[in-house]
C-alpha cells in the first residue's frame, strides 16, 4: 500500500563515497554506546555508594559492633595490580590506533592473563570481609559494592578474552576490530576508576569513622 | 579504501532502479524467521506499539474492575487479597508496561524518518529490547493469572513489600519484571541517544532538529540516569528477599526509607519520561496543523531540557509525611513548583502557535486541544501538591489519583492519540477514518472528566488511595458510582478509537505519501516507507525542509550492503559511512537466554551465576563477526 | 476552603461529606484550619489562572491569521516573545509567592504547636491502632487501643511510629498526616478548639486490610477527658455472676487471653488490641463495626469474614458461649 513520493532526477548535492568506514574515538558509534553504559553504570555505581552513605548515617558505629573492618592485605594488591594494569590497558589503545596486531594480540593476552590473576585476589577479598551480607545493612551494602564491580570486571575480562581471540583470526585486520580494542581499553578505565571510590568506602571510611 | 567496486547511488543508480536493489538489501526476509531476525526500526516500532496497546488494554480492563468494586460501598465483587493484587498490576502495567514503551514505540519507528537516516544506531540491541520486553511483561502476567501477581503496590514499599510482610513470590515478580524493563529501556535509550547525536542527516544542525527528536534526546538521557536507580533498588529487594540482606530492615541498621529514596529517584523523572515524548508529538502536530514553526521554538527545547534536568531534583515530594526535617523539603516544595514554569512556557508557546497560524482542526488537532484542557487543570493541582501542608492532606488520597490521572491521560495519552492519528498514515499507508475519530474523541474527552473529577472531592473529602472497599454513610457513594460510569465510558471512547485503526488498516482510504502537508522529513517518504526510508540521504537546509523549495540529497552509500551515513554531533557534517546489521536471530536468542536467567534467578540465586552462561556464549555469537572476510567494506552480520 | 467548596458543591449537586467526620475541609483543628485558608488561597489563585489559560485557547481559535509562507508576521512575533517573557515571569512570581505562603503556613502550626503537650503515642499494627498516654505522674500511664480520646483546646503531641510495615495516622479533621514508618518516630501536634467525633483512617497501604484500619478519634471538654482518663485508669472488676462471669471464664480460659490484655484479670496477651475498656469504645476492629452487642457477635463468630486477613483467628465458641464472652466484653465499661 505504498505510495511512492514523485521525485524528478534528484539535485545531488554530497558525494559520500570518499568517507572513511571506521574511525576512533568520538567519530565511532562504539564509543558513543560505551559511554552511555559509562553513564548508566556510573550512575548506579554513584547511587549505591549514596545508599552505602545513607545507611552509614545512622547514629552507630561503622561497622556496628562487635564486627571488624575488611582486612586491608587483599583489597589493597587487588588496587596496585589494577592500577598497575593501566600501563599495557594504554599500550593496547595506542597499538590499535596504529594498526600495530602483533602487539595488540601480545597485549590483550596479557590484559587476559592480569584479569584472571584479579578475579583470584578478589575472591580474597570477599573472603576478608569479616562481614557476611546477611548479618546486617552494613554488611549488606559493603558486600552489594563489592559485587557490582566484580560483575564489571567478570563482563570486561570476557570481553577481553573474546577480544583476543577475534584477533587472531582474519577478521583482526580489519578496521572496526581495531576500534574495538581501544573501546575496550577505555572501558577497562572505567573499571579501575569506579574501583577507586568502592576501595575507600568499603576498606578504609570504616576505619577512619571510629 | 577497497579494490573492489561498490554499487552505490546517485545519478547513475535512482529512481526505480535503486528502490529494487535498496528495497533487497534492506528488506526482511518473510515468513516467521524473518520477522523474528528483523533489526528494521519499523518493525520493531510496530511491535513495540501493538505490545503497549495490548498492556494498555489489559491494566484499562483492571480499572474497570475496581471502578466496578468500589461504584459502591462494601461491594463484595473482588476481596481485598485479588483488589491488592490488581491495584499493584493496574499501576505497574501501565507505567511499565505501557506509558514508557508506547513512546518508545513511536521513536524507533518515527526517528530515523524524522533524521533523514536509515535505521537506528544499535539495531540488533532494539530488537534485543523488544524481546525482553515482552518476556518480562508476559512474566508478570502469568504470575498474575496463577494468582501469584505483586500485591504490594506498584511503587512495592518496604518493610510490606520485603520478606516478612510479603512472603512468597509475588514482589518477586514484580521486582524481576522492572529488572526486564528497564533493561529494555535503557537499551532502546542508548540506541536513541546515539542515533540523535550521530545519524541526523547532513545539514540537519541541532537547531534544525524536530521538537520531537529533542524530547526523545531529553527523555533517553533521562533514562540513563534515572533507570539505575530502580533497577538497583529492586535489586536490593531481591537480596533482601531472597538471600537474607538487611537492606531494609531497621533491626539490622537498615532503612526503610532507603526504599522510597531510590525508587522516587527514578519515579519522579519516569512520570517526565513519559510527559516529555508526548510535548514532542503536541509540538509537531500543532506545526502542521497551524502551517507554521513553532513559537518560541528555542524557548520550547529549552523548556524541555530544564524540565529533564528539574525533574531530577523533585522526589522527595512523595514523601512528605515521611517525618523528614522540614527544612529540606521547603527546597523540594520550590523546586516542584519551579517545573511548572518550563511546561506552562510550553503551553504558552503552542497557544501562541495556534493563534498566529492558520489552524486547522483535524484530529489530531483535537486530541491537542482536549490536551491543554486536561493537563493545565492536572498541572494545576501539581502545584497544590508541591505545598507540603496541602499534601498532608491530600496526599495518599483520591486527590492525588485525580491529580495523575489528569497529568498522565490528559497530558500523555491524549497527545498519544493524536499523534497516533497523525502518523497512521505513514506507518500504515491508511487514513484512520475522521468521523468515528472524532465520535471517539467526543465519547472519551467528557468521560474522562466525569471518570477523574469527582476524585478530587473524594480526596479532600476524606477517602484514602489503595482501598478495596469504604463504608457506607461516609457521604462518598454517589462521587463514587459517578467516577465508575465515567470509567466505563471513557473506555468506550477508547474502544471506538481502537476499532476505528483496526478498521482503518483494511478499508481506510490509501494516504499519499504527505496527507496534512507538514514539515518534517518523514513526510518526503512513501506510506508507508520503504525498507529503506529514503532513496537517497536528504541534504537538510532548514528546520522544516518540507515547505523548502529546494530538496537537495547526498549520493555514494552501498547499495548491496546495509549502510548508513554518521555525521557530526553539533554541525551534522558527514563524516563516516557506517555498516549497519543483517537481519539476526541472535538479538532474540540472547533476549530468550536471559529471559531463563532472569526467571530462574527467582527461584534460586545460583541461576545468576549458572545462567549467564548460555547469555554469555549468546552475546558472543551476536557480536563474532561471521564469516564475511577482511577485504573489503565492511558489513556487519 | 469552605467558600471556595461550597459553590463548587453546589454545582456538583450536593455532597454532604464535604462536612463530615472524616473531611479535610472542615478545619476543626489547628492545623487542618491553617491547611485549609492555604487551600482557599491555592483555589483562588490556581483557577482564575486554569480559566484565563482557557480563554487563551478559545480567543487563539477563534483566530485566523494571515501569513507568511511558514511564520507569522515579524513584528507579532517580537510582540509575542515579550508575551513569552512576561508569562514565564509571571508564573515564576505567583509560584514563588505560593512558595512564601506555604512557608509561613508552616511556620503558623509549629509555632502554634510549641509548648506543653499531653503526650500521647500511637504505634500502628496491622490493622489496628495502639494507643499510649504518657503522664508524668508514675502510675499514671493510660493504655488503649481503636480509639484516641484527647482533651479540646489542649495542645496534645502524637508521636507515631510501627513495629511491622509503614502507616499513615490521618485524621482530616484536625490535621495533616503523617506516616508511621518502623525503625523511625516522628510526631504530629493536635490542638482543637471544639469537642467534636471524628474518623482517622490508616493513609498509607500496609497490605490487606488497609481499607479497614479507621480510629475513632474524640474530642472532649477538660473535664469529660479527665473523667475518661481516670475511669479508664480503674481496673474494671471481675464479673460476680451471670453471663458475664461465663464470658469472663471463657475469655480468660481460650487462647484470647494469650493475645489480648484486660487488666485485673490473667489475660496479659500483648499482640492483640487492649480490650480493658472494650466496652466503652465506638467500633470493634478500628472502624470495621459498629461496637454492639449483634456486631460483637458477628466478629467473634467469623472475624475472617468481616474483615479477611485479619490476624484474629476464629475461636470456636457455641453460640451460648459467644453470648456470655459478648456480655462480659460489653460490661468493661
Amino acid at each position: 500500500m505504498a505510495s511512492t513520493a514523485p521525485s524528478p532526477q534528484p539535485n545531488f548535492a554530497l558525494d559520500l563515497e570518499p568517507l572513511e568506514t571506521h574511525a576512533f574515538g568520538n567519530r565511532s558509534l562504539t564509543w558513543w554506546g560505551i559511554v552511555a553504559f559509562f553513564l548508566i553504570e556510573g550512575t548506579a555505581f554513584a547511587l549505591a555508594i549514596a545508599a552505602y552513605f545513607f545507611l552509614m548515617s545512622w547514629d552507630h558505629a561503622w561497622p556496628p559492633p562487635p564486627l571488624n573492618p575488611p582486612d586491608l592485605l587483599a583489597g589493597t594488591l587487588f588496587t596496585i595490580v589494577i592500577l598497575l594494569s593501566e600501563i599495557p590497558n594504554t599500550l593496547i589503545k595506542w597499538a590499535a590506533e596504529k594498526y600495530e596486531l602483533p602487539r595488540v594480540r601480545g597485549l590483550l593476552v596479557l590484559m587476559s592473563l592480569i584479569g584472571l590473576v584479579l578475579l583470584v585476589v578478589r575472591a580474597f577479598e570477599f573472603n576478608s570481609l569479616n562481614v557476611f551480607w546477611y548479618q546486617n545493612a552494613y554488611g549488606s551494602a559493603i558486600w552489594m559494592l563489592l559485587v557490582l564491580h566484580t560483575t564489571h570486571i567478570v563482563t570486561d575480562w570476557v570481553d577481553t578474552l573474546v577480544l583476543a581471540a577475534l584477533m587472531f583470526t582474519p577478521h583482526g585486520t580489519e578496521g572496526r576490530r581495531f576500534v574495538d580494542c581501544s573501546e575496550n581499553a577505555v572501558y577497562w578505565r572505567f573499571v579501575w576508576l569506579c574501583w577507586l571510590p568502592i576501595y575507600a568506602l568499603i576498606y578504609w571510611l570504616p576505619r577512619l569513622v571510629n | 579504501m577497497s579494490e573492489r567496486t561498490y554499487l552505490r547511488d546517485g545519478p547513475d543508480l535512482t529512481g526505480a532502479a535503486l528502490h529494487d536493489k535498496l528495497a533487497r538489501t534492506c528488506g526482511d526476509r518473510p515468513g516467521f524467521w524473518g520477522w523474528a531476525a528483523s533489526v528494521d526500526h519499523k518493525s520493531i516500532g510496530r511491535r513495540y506499539l501493538v505490545t503497549a496497546f495490548v498492556f494498555l488494554a489489559l491494566g484499562g480492563v483492571l480499572a474497570l474492575a475496581m471502578r466496578l468494586q468500589l461504584s459502591g460501598p462494601q461491594k463484595a465483587l473482588i476481596g481485598p487479597d485479588r483488589y491488592n493484587q490488581i491495584f499493584t498490576m493496574h499501576g505497574t502495567t501501565m507505567m511499565f508496561l505501557f506509558a514508557v514503551p508506547v513512546m518508545d514505540a513511536v521513536a524507533i519507528y518515527l526517528l530515523p524518518l524524522m533524521l533523514g537516516t536509515r535505521n537506528l544506531a544499535f539495531p540488533r540491541l532494539n530488537a534485543f529490547s523488544w524481546w525482553m520486553y515482552v518476556a518480562g511483561g508476559s512474566m508478570l502476567w502469568i504470575a498474575f493469572v496463577l494468582n501469584a501477581g505483586p500485591d504490594a503496590g506498584w511503587f512495592s514499599y518496604v518493610p510490606l513489600a520485603g520478606p516478612e510482610f510479603s512472603p512468597g513470590k509475588r514482589v518477586d515478580f514484580w521486582a524481576q519484571m522492572v529488572t526486564f524493563t528497564e533493561v529494555a529501556a535503557l537499551a532502546v535509550a542508548v540506541s536513541i541517544t546515539a542515533t540523535i547525536l550521530k545519524a541526523r542527516a547532513p545539514g540537519m544542525t541541532l537547531a534544525r532538529m524536530p521538537v520531537f527528536a529533542w524530547s526523545m534526546l531529553v527523555v533517553s538521557l533521562m533514562v540513563i540516569f534515572s533507570m539505575p536507580s530502580i533497577a538497583l533498588t529492586s535489586a536490593m529487594l531481591m537480596a533482601d528477599r531472597m538471600v537474607g540482606t538487611q537492606f531494609f530492615n531497621p533491626y539490622e541498621y537498615g532503612d526503610a526509607l532507603l526504599w522510597q529514596h531510590l525508587f522516587w529517584f527514578f519515579g519522579h523523572p519516569e512520570v517526565y519520561i513519559i510527559f516529555l515524548p508526548a510535548t514532542g508529538f503536541v509540538s509537531e502536530i500543532v506545526q502542521a496543523f497551524t502551517g507554521r514553526q513553532v513559537f518560541g521554538h528555542t524557548a520550547v527545547v529549552l523548556s524541555l531540557v530544564a524540565t529533564g534536568l528539574l525533574a531530577f531534583g523533585l522526589w522527595v515530594h512523595h514523601m512528605f509525611a515521611t517525618g523528614l526535617p522540614r527544612m529540606g523539603y521547603a527546597f523540594y516544595t520550590a523546586a516542584s513548583m519551579a517545573v511548572a514554569v518550563p511546561s506552562g512556557i510550553q503551553i504558552f508557546c503552542w497557544i501562541a502557535t495556534i493563534w498566529t497560524g492558520r489552524p486547522r482542526y483535524r484530529l489530531p488537532m483535537l486530541w491537542v486541544v482536549g490536551f491543554i484542557v486536561t493537563f493545565v487543570a492536572g498541572g494545576l493541582t501539581g502545584v497544590m501538591l508541591a505545598s507540603v501542608p496541602l499534601d498532608l492532606q491530600v496526599h495518599d488520597t483520591y486527590f492525588v489519583v485525580a491529580h495523575f490521572h489528569y497529568v498522565l491521560i490528559g497530558g500523555a495519552v491524549f497527545p498519544l492519540l493524536g499523534a497516533v492519528v497523525y502518523w497512521f498514515p505513514k506507518f500504515t499507508g491508511r487514513m484512520m477514518d475522521e468521523r468515528w475519530g472524532k465520535l471517539a474523541f467526543w465519547i472519551a474527552l467528557p468521560a474522562f472528566h466525569l471518570t477523574f473529577f469527582p476524585m478530587h472531592y473524594l480526596g479532600i473529602m476524606g477517602m484514602p488511595r489503595r482501598v478495596y472497599t469504604y463504608p457506607a454513610g461516609m457521604g462518598w457513594d454517589t462521587l463514587n458510582l459517578i467516577s465508575s460510569i465515567g470509567a466505563f465510558l471513557f473506555a468506550g471512547g477508547v474502544m471506538v478509537f481502537v476499532g476505528n485503526a483496526l478498521w482503518s488498516l483494511k478499508r481506510g482510504e490509501a494516504a499519499p505519501a504527505d496527507p496534512w502537508t507538514a514539515h518534517g522529513l518523514e513526510w518526503t517518504t512513501s506510506s508507508p516507507p520503504a525498507p529503506y526510508n529514503f532513496a537517497h540521504i536528504p541534504v537538510v537546509t532548514s528546520a522544516t525542509p518540507l515547505w523548502d523549495p529546494e530538496r537537495p540529497v547526498t549520493r555514494g552509500l552501498r547499495v548491496e550492503d546495509r549502510e548508513v551515513l554518521l555525521t557530526t554531533v553539533f554541525e551534522a557534517r558527514p563524516d563516516l559511512r557506517e555498516p549497519s546489521p543483517m537481519p539476526t536471530l541472535w538479538p532474540m536468542i540472547a533476549a530468550l537466554a536471559t529471559t531463563v536467567l532472569f526467571v530462574c534467578s527467582i527461584f534460586t540465586p545460583w541461576a545468576i551465576v549458572i545462567g549467564s552462561v548460555p547469555v554469555g556464549v549468546a552475546l558472543i555469537a551476536w557480536f563474532w563477526p561471521k564469516d564475511r572476510g577482511p577485504e573489503g567494506e565492511p558489513v556487519v552480520d | 476552603m469552605r467558600r471556595g467548596a461550597v459553590l463548587l458543591v453546589m454545582a456538583l449537586g450536593g455532597c454532604s461529606a464535604l462536612y463530615g467526620p472524616q473531611s479535610s475541609a472542615m478545619g476543626q483543628g489547628m492545623e487542618s484550619a491553617h491547611i485549609g485558608n492555604l487551600f482557599d488561597l491555592f483555589l483562588w489563585v490556581t483557577v482564575p489562572i486554569y480559566l484565563g489559560v482557557m480563554v487563551f485557547l478559545a480567543l487563539a481559535m477563534r483566530r485566523r491569521q494571515a501569513m507568511v509562507q511558514g511564520a507569522a508576521r515579524p513584528e507579532q512575533e517580537a510582540g509575542w516573545r515579550l508575551g513569552l517573557v512576561l508569562f514565564a515571569v509571571t508564573s515564576a512570581l505567583i509560584l514563588f509567592g505560593l512558595s512564601v505562603a506555604t512557608w509561613f503556613t508552616d511556620r503558623a502550626i509549629a509555632r502554634a504547636g510549641a509548648g506543653p503537650a499531653l503526650s500521647v503515642e500511637v504505634i500502628g499494627h496491622q490493622w489496628w491502632w495502639e494507643v499510649r498516654y504518657h503522664d508524668p505522674v508514675a502510675g499514671r500511664e493510660l493504655r488503649t487501643a481503636n480509639e484516641l480520646v484527647i482533651p479540646a483546646g489542649a495542645t496534645v503531641k502524637v508521636s507515631l511510629s510501627s513495629p511491622d510495615v509503614i502507616h499513615s495516622l490521618w485524621i482530616p479533621n484536625l490535621a495533616g498526616k503523617q506516616d508511621l514508618i518502623p525503625g523511625r518516630t516522628s510526631d504530629v501536634v493536635l490542638k482543637v478548639p471544639k469537642p467534636g467525633e471524628f474518623r482517622a483512617q490508616c493513609a498509607e497501604f500496609c497490605g490487606l486490610q488497609h481499607a479497614q484500619m479507621a480510629l475513632p478519634v474524640s474530642v472532649r471538654a477538660p473535664g469529660g477527658f479527665a473523667k475518661w482518663y481516670n475511669a479508664g485508669l480503674a481496673t474494671p472488676p471481675v464479673p460476680g455472676g451471670g453471663p458475664e462471669f461465663a464470658g469472663y471464664s471463657l475469655f480468660t480460659g481460650r487462647q484470647c487471653a494469650s493475645c489480648h490484655n484486660i487488666a485485673g484479670t490473667p489475660a496479659s496477651g500483648q499482640v492483640a488490641p487492649d480490650l480493658t475498656h472494650f466496652g466503652s469504645r465506638t467500633t470493634i476492629a478500628s472502624g470495621a463495626l459498629p461496637n454492639t452487642a449483634a456486631s460483637l457477635e458477628r466478629w467473634i463468630a467469623d472475624p475472617q469474614r468481616v474483615k479477611p486477613g485479619t490476624q484474629m483467628p476464629q475461636v470456636p465458641l457455641s453460640p451460648e458461649e459467644r453470648a456470655a464472652v459478648v456480655a462480659y466484653l460489653e460490661s468493661l465499661k
